[in-house]
């Protein structure tokens, strides 16, 4: 199949940057989208081009490194599937296809598709761990879980962090992310302990970091690739304002 | 707890504390007006206009709806320039092709509150000297007094069906109505997910609620002010 791939390019991260257009000629419907990518910079690698730089690396959709917006989507059409899981038989013969990077303030551009997305880990050293009872692995059955606990968590944990809620946010907000991270840990009995403190901590750095509020338009949920639910982000709220009444009653935690 | 109030959920929280407010006064308002409907001498709404001008309850919320509106107002207007600045370089192709996308990221309502707000406040502006105004302060000679039973009150029927016999001052009306309807389309679960009140059942159980509250808010407020315009071309 044949293809016009428009597609961002930025030198540096002080880079102007603009679209350039590529025709590719020899793509196929068996590929996936990176695989079509691949077989790009090698056409623009045989011509003496620089390649597209674009972040992956397991290829079959847990890490969350290929984050991209094609054609105005994260990770492009199809629900819950990263760039890597999208097939090309999702475009025909003929398409033109708009590839840029994650645009908001607080993931700046590296190099072409590659966004510097430390500010989520800068979230996570906040307060995305668990402080209690790390010395030894505990008996499985000195902590038991509720089965739609258990369930709910693992929901939460799904999150790989590749930014697609951003990105796909009208207000750049960071809030799925935070939420799945504050979800995760709040429903289980060791990060429960914490979990006030956690929510506090964690949101004030997603502000400080300046990603914008959450106006609950859902446009999170529709996009990210594992399907993280809005009813993760209604906890964050009630965790959080749990933690603003308990530090307005002058308890320390 | 004074940074609760400047974070990003504290902002929110706000927002939806005076919001909640503003809906249940709404529904008191709808409920005086719709007096308007039963009763076409007049005399029901008449009294009812009386008892919520002479009421002293009504008098020490009157202010505190004042603080809830403009509270509402400046917490919307920070929250929506603070998130404008996010995002300094927008997606090239969101204009070109999202009319094509299969999938629905969100709705429009809850990414124009703002604007649908502003509708609002406008439409307030001129409902509050066109009526409140005039019944407060100025008077109108339309409000002299007409009888009720249990004594003389104004005639706060025959300014508004008055005002409701000009088509574009209607048309005003149901302009404002539309927008307070999706305005609460969106607003009313956007509320209670903030509060935190919402899960993956309630989540649903609270949209159920915002169209009806929509519906019949914005219906109600657009139905009376067409069923006065319309019995007078009668």
């Amino acid at each position: 199949m044949k293809l016009t791939l428009k597609i961002w390019r930025q030198k540096s991260p002080k880079d102007e940057g603009k679209f350039e257009t590529y025709q590719l000629d020899n793509a196929s419907q068996d590929m996936t989208f990176l695989e079509m990518l691949d077989a790009m910079n090698e056409k623009l690698i045989s011509e003496d081009k620089d390649p597209v730089a674009f972040e992956h690396d397991c290829r079959e959709g847990i890490c969350g490194s290929c984050a991209m917006m094609i054609n105005g989507k994260p990770h492009g059409p199809g629900k819950e599937i990263t760039t890597c899981q999208l097939n090309m038989k999702a475009f025909k013969d003929g398409d033109t296809i708009m590839v840029e990077p994650w645009r908001t303030n607080s993931f700046p551009i590296i190099k072409d598709l590659v966004v510097d997305r430390s500010a989520f880990e800068k979230i996570m050293e906040a307060g995305g761990f668990i402080d209690v009872d790390v010395a030894a692995v505990p008996d499985a059955n000195a902590y038991p879980v509720e089965k739609h606990k258990a369930e709910e968590a693992f929901d939460a944990a799904e999150c790989i962090g590749c930014g697609a809620c951003v990105a796909a946010c009208k207000n750049s907000s960071a809030m799925l992310f935070v939420a799945a991270k504050v979800s995760q840990y709040a429903l289980l009995p060791q990060g429960k302990i914490e979990g006030v403190q956690r929510a506090w901590n964690m949101l004030m750095k997603m502000d400080e970091l300046g990603f914008g509020s959450c106006a609950n338009t859902g446009a999170c949920e529709t996009e990210c690739p594992k399907g993280i639910s809005l009813a993760h982000i209604a906890r964050l709220n009630r965790e959080f304002i749990k933690a603003g009444f308990t530090k307005l009653a002058g308890e320390k935690r | 707890m004074s940074n609760f109030f400047t974070s990003s959920i504290g902002k929110k929280f706000i927002m939806s504390l005076t919001g909640l407010f503003l809906i249940v006064f709404l529904i008191i308002h709808l409920t005086v007006n719709s007096m308007i409907v039963w009763d076409s001498s007049g005399e029901l709404f008449n009294r009812a206009a009386h008892f919520m001008d002479v009421n002293i309850a009504i008098s020490i919320i009157e202010p505190i709806l004042a603080i809830g509106v403009i509270l509402h107002l400046i917490y919307a207007s920070i929250i929506t320039l603070q998130n404008q600045l996010k995002r300094n370089v927008n997606y090239a192709a969101l204009g070109r092709y999202k009319k094509r996308d299969v999938t629905k990221e969100s709705n429009w309502p809850s990414r124009n509150m703002y604007i649908l707000g502003a509708v609002i406040i406008t439409f307030l502006v001129i409902h509050l000297i066109n009526f409140y105004w005039k019944m407060k302060f100025s008077g109108d000679p339309l409000l002299e007094e007409a009888t009720a039973a249990g004594g003389n009150v104004e005639n706060a029927f025959a300014l508004v069906t008055n005002k409701f016999q000009i088509w574009w001052y209607v048309g005003i009306y149901v302009i404002g109505s539309i927008a307070l309807c999706l305005h609460l389309y969106h607003g009313v679960w956007s509320a209670f997910q903030t509060l935190g009140w919402s899960n993956r059942k309630w989540r649903n159980i609270f949209n159920v609620i915002g169209v009806l509250i929509s519906v019949v808010l914005g219906g109600g407020f657009a139905f009376i002010a067409l069923f006065v315009y319309i019995q007078s071309l009668i």
